[in-house]
């Protein structure tokens, strides 16, 4: 009877567990089909309908097999931090995460104490296994994160304010004092960036081999590292600022202005591509999800500002300081303001963020860089007395790819991936708002209908009726004026759209003269038409 | 509480030992990459300049006759064995991997016009201005032999003397049929040093048959009176004419839509049709300017080679209305005869030159073993191509090929009087009665009319 029982509870459990199976592979699907499939219906053309359908097939096909990848081949899992009972995860401090983790994981909480050469600003490659810092005052170094051996320090005796990696640990940028330097991993000074001026911040696009640098005098300029020419040098006209960050998703660079405008640039238009109000004050810090929807900005306003860059509108508005934000690879946003440092969680998935960590550093350091690993559940912090390094677990991406970031990569994959890199260096061209809008085909616009034309004018008009007066000196203030004053407005706002309906107009009934003489004479001969007496 | 931090060992995620292969971990997440598009648009580009850099299709002549090749034949046994005659007489026949002579046989008093294989590879049938047809035992080569730089030479299985000086011939498929053209059309058997059939239709020269490769009874023709045939062997009498405003120097049929065949026209185009519609061309191939000589398709059916006056071999699709490729050197003179290999892999041009000149029938392929990782990545760049074809740049990148300057002169000038004609036809039609005056497709305008 038992062994019965058992078989039945068997027969009833495995289409449930298949279920499971399926619709999990359904979810994990969406992530690779990236967006919805081709709507087939309208098409006429049969061949092309087939051609399209088999391709659609085709994408389907793929994606499930990356979805299956995904499932059975990853190794490892995501780090996570839960909080039990009456515990909040924010009020766990460092101290007992380094408890609870293994040893490996809880060497990389450090801090790294250098108080005469601050404050320090971090940069990571692209694949977490090496860092870069710099010191205020001319300390440079890099140091490997796997054994956290220092592989090469130097002073260069000047102000140094901002370091950046290009596109391997071999190779890192300096702004200093008067220009910006290229060196190489032993030290070796390689170029001196003269064109750039006294450079505030630096920044690479790793796809296109572009080096942006943002200047004293708000000029932005892109060089390209592989060739050594300049791609484009705007004045930004907006004043000096040192906020300035790349959006990794279409490598358009952003700006952030004293005015509370953050500017959004590309290297083929000396005009930004987008100028958005975001903050009463002074932009204070800017970071972008790699998902490339999402922006952080926070302000001296007291304001952390999310926006949603499909529609360039605000998510979420939060309180407070933020000299620096950044975004981790799983989408958790750091914040940095004094010697505190806040970690936000999008908790839901609609990217309502709330309280995820908080850490606080020993009074009176002053937190400068945030800046999170890939690859790891660590978060770096540059500060006025050196930097430090913290755990934040669920920060980054579990699985690394080979050919897109290797953390243990050996010198013959390295040279291996540059030559690739290069061959698929993307031309400057290709930065653009939506990078997928390549190899689409440009949208016909079609003629306005009459409802929508009449909708127009009606707005316009309404427009002009609520428009606020100012208030005039005694005598112009009268209301008969007033009244005047509008109509006027509204007179003006319709003018151009009768004009335009009158040229219509006009141009049809010359068509339909044309034509209906056309009728009448052969061309040869319209010539000796007589013609009517016209207006 | 409960954490967990991602933590990797490097045991883990390294080789163990130097033997051992690097391993390799994938995720296939799309936000890792960002600009995807963008970069396999770099990626389509540069396979189509890499297409550009490789594209060396010629890989060498074959240097022996002492005057101008008339004539080839594909031996349909051998795979590297194909056959040429020359205006001398002479007749050899050709091993395409060691780019040598195997054999050479004695061949005719004048010009060898016609040459044909039959299906078996065992026998060849050449046939002259000196009014004769030769019957050769094809000598089955080794290995042995074709290393041997001494040619051995044959003597004709059997001879057969008729009255008029022959144009061309072409031999059966699965069949011990073959046809002659010249005055008539004869149809001949292996063991008869008479015609068993003759079809005659108007005064005026044949110059080329071809047997369909579908229907062995069904054979077209071409005629100087720029008339095109159809024969059928089971009836009496030929089958169906149609009258073109030029000449068609050579026909095709495609062997895998047998019920279609392409003709080689004097005008420097090609016409596609189909046999049960004889009206209107299917498809018109331009692109020659001058006369186009020979023409053959590739066994897939996809594509075919074409041989002009004009001293070029180009390659069209089935459908395409311009070539994809076209084939020059200096030394190349007039294109008399031009075959695909067996494979489709090669294309033989025979020319004025006294040369056989073997070509790629790909421009960029790579020769030779491919690894199973280059042809993956052959792969993928055709694919990214494929899927970025109709952008500008690689469009431009791919259309584009070097031409000879007469050529490109000719061709401008050519394209100069199209332009012309054109204006002027709408000009007369925009200037007359509505409906007076009609344009026909250039698929139509090229055909006088059709008899049954």
């Amino acid at each position: 009877m038992g062994k019965n029982e058992e078989n039945d509870a068997l027969t009833k459990n495995k289409p449930s567990t298949e279920k499971d199976i399926l619709s999990e592979l359904e979810l994990k699907m969406k992530k690779y089909l990236r967006g919805e499939s081709a709507n087939l219906e309208g098409l006429k053309d049969k061949k092309l309908k087939g051609q399209l359908a088999i391709k659609e097939q085709l994408y389907g096909k793929s994606a499930q097999a990356a979805a299956k990848a995904e499932k059975w081949l990853m190794p490892s899992e995501g780090g996570y931090l839960e909080a039990e009972g009456l515990e909040k995860t924010w009020r766990i401090k460092q101290e007992t995460i380094a408890q609870e983790v293994d040893i490996s994981s809880s060497r990389k909480q450090y801090d790294i104490i250098l108080p005469e050469l601050g404050p320090y600003t971090l940069d990571f490659t692209s694949s977490g296994r090496y860092m870069a810092v710099g010191g205020r005052k001319g300390h440079l170094g890099i140091v490997d994160m796997i054994n956290l051996s220092l592989i090469r320090e130097l002073q260069v005796r000047e102000t140094v304010r901002d370091v950046v990696f290009l596109h391997n640990e071999l190779f890192f940028a300096a702004a200093q004092k008067k220009y910006s330097y290229i060196y190489n991993r032993e030290g070796t000074e390689l170029h001196c960036l003269k064109e750039h001026g006294p450079v505030l911040r630096l920044q690479f696009l790793k796809n296109h081999f572009l080096l942006a640098t943002l200047n004293k005098f708000g000029q932005l300029r892109y060089q390209d590292v592989t060739m050594g020419s300049m791609a484009g040098s705007f004045k930004t006209g907006l004043g000096r600022t040192d906020v300035m960050q790349v959006n990794p998703f279409n490598g358009v660079v952003s700006l952030g202005h004293s005015g509370g405008t953050v500017t959004m640039w590309k290297p083929t238009s000396s005009a930004p591509l987008v100028k958005m109000l975001c903050h009463q004050g002074p932009v204070s810090a800017l970071a972008f999800h790699s998902n490339g929807h999402l922006m952080a900005t926070a302000g001296k306003d007291k304001k952390v500002k999310l926006w949603d860059l499909r529609k360039f509108e605000v998510l979420q508005t939060l309180p407070g300081h933020a000299n620096t934000l950044d975004f981790s690879q799983k989408g958790l946003l750091a914040c940095g303001n004094g010697s505190l440092v806040q970690v936000l969680r999008d908790v839901s998935g609609t990217q309502n963020y709330s309280r995820y960590m908080t850490h606080s550093m020993v009074k009176g350091y002053q937190v400068g860089k945030l800046i999170f690993r890939p690859y790891e559940d660590v978060l770096g912090i540059g500060h006025s007395t050196g930097w430090s390094s913290i755990l934040i677990p669920g920060a980054g991406e579990p699985n690394f790819d080979s050919w897109v970031a290797n953390p243990f990569e050996t010198s013959k994959q390295r040279r291996e991936k540059e030559i690739r890199a290069l061959l698929d260096k993307l031309p400057p061209e290709t930065i653009m708002l939506d990078p997928s809008k390549i190899g689409t085909v440009k949208p016909k616009r079609e003629k306005p209908t009459k409802e929508e034309k009449e909708a127009e004018i009606e707005a316009a008009v309404e427009a002009a009726k609520g428009m606020k007066l100012k208030n005039k000196t005694k005598g112009r203030n009268k209301s008969g004026k007033r009244v005047q004053k509008k109509q006027d407005a509204v007179t003006r706002v319709k003018r151009p759209y009768l004009e335009q309906k009158i040229q219509e107009e006009e141009n049809l009934s010359r068509k339909k003269q044309k034509t209906s003489e056309g009728v009448e004479l052969p061309k040869s001969l319209q010539r000796f038409a007589r013609k009517k007496p016209s207006s | 509480m409960k954490v967990k931090v991602i933590s990797r060992s490097v045991d883990e995620f390294t080789r163990e030992r130097s033997q051992d292969l690097q391993r390799v971990f994938r995720n296939y997440d799309p936000g890792l990459r960002p600009q995807e598009k963008a970069v396999e648009y770099v990626r389509a580009l540069n396979a189509v300049k890499l297409d550009k850099i490789f594209a060396r299709p010629f890989i060498g002549a074959l240097d022996g006759h002492i005057d101008a090749i008339s004539c080839m034949a594909k031996n349909p046994s051998q795979l590297k064995g194909i056959f040429s005659g020359s205006m001398d007489g002479d007749i050899r026949l050709w091993d395409l991997a060691s780019r040598q002579t195997v054999c050479q046989f004695p061949g005719h008093q004048g010009a060898v016009r016609g040459l044909a294989a039959s299906t078996d590879g065992r026998i060849l049938v050449s046939c002259g201005t000196d009014a004769c047809i030769r019957l050769w035992n094809v000598p089955i080569t080794s290995l042995m032999e074709s290393d041997d730089s001494t040619k051995s030479t044959v003597e004709p299985a059997s001879v057969y003397v008729w009255k008029n000086a022959f144009w061309g011939v072409d031999h059966q498929w699965d069949g011990e049929l073959f046809a002659t053209v010249g005055a008539q059309v004869d149809i001949w058997n292996h063991n008869r040093s008479q015609p068993i059939n003759s079809f005659e239709w108007g005064t005026d020269t044949v110059i080329s048959v071809r047997f369909n490769p579908g229907e062995p009874n069904l054979l077209a023709t071409s005629a100087s009176d720029r008339s095109i045939n159809l024969y059928d062997l089971r009836m009496a009498s030929p089958v169906r004419k149609m009258i073109m405003m030029t000449k068609t120097n050579s026909i095709c049929w495609n062997p895998m839509e047998p019920i279609n065949f392409t003709a080689a026209n004097e005008d420097g185009n090609c016409y596609s049709y189909d046999t049960r519609k004889l009206d209107e061309a299917k498809c018109v191939h331009k692109d020659h300017v001058s006369a186009v000589m020979d023409i053959d398709y590739s066994p897939t059916g996809r594509e075919f080679v074409t041989g002009s006056y004009d001293r070029t071999v180009r390659l069209f699709q089935y459908n395409g209305g311009h070539s994809k490729e076209i084939y020059h050197t200096k030394r190349m003179q007039r294109v008399f005869c031009v075959k695909f290999s067996g494979d489709g892999s090669y294309v033989i041009s025979g020319s004025d030159d006294t040369n056989l000149r073997i070509w790629k029938a790909k421009a960029s392929e790579q020769l030779g073993v491919i690894l199973p990782r280059e042809r993956k990545k052959h792969d993928y760049h055709e694919a990214v191509k494929k899927r970025y074809k109709h952008l500008p740049e690689v469009n431009r990148i791919t259309r584009h090929r070097h031409l000879p300057r007469p050529i490109f002169k000719a061709s401008a000038l050519m394209r100069v009087m199209a332009d012309a004609k054109r204006r002027k036809e709408d000009k007369r039609k925009a200037h007359s009665a509505p409906g007076s005056i009609t344009t026909q497709p250039l698929r139509r305008r090229r055909i006088i009319k059709e008899v049954e």
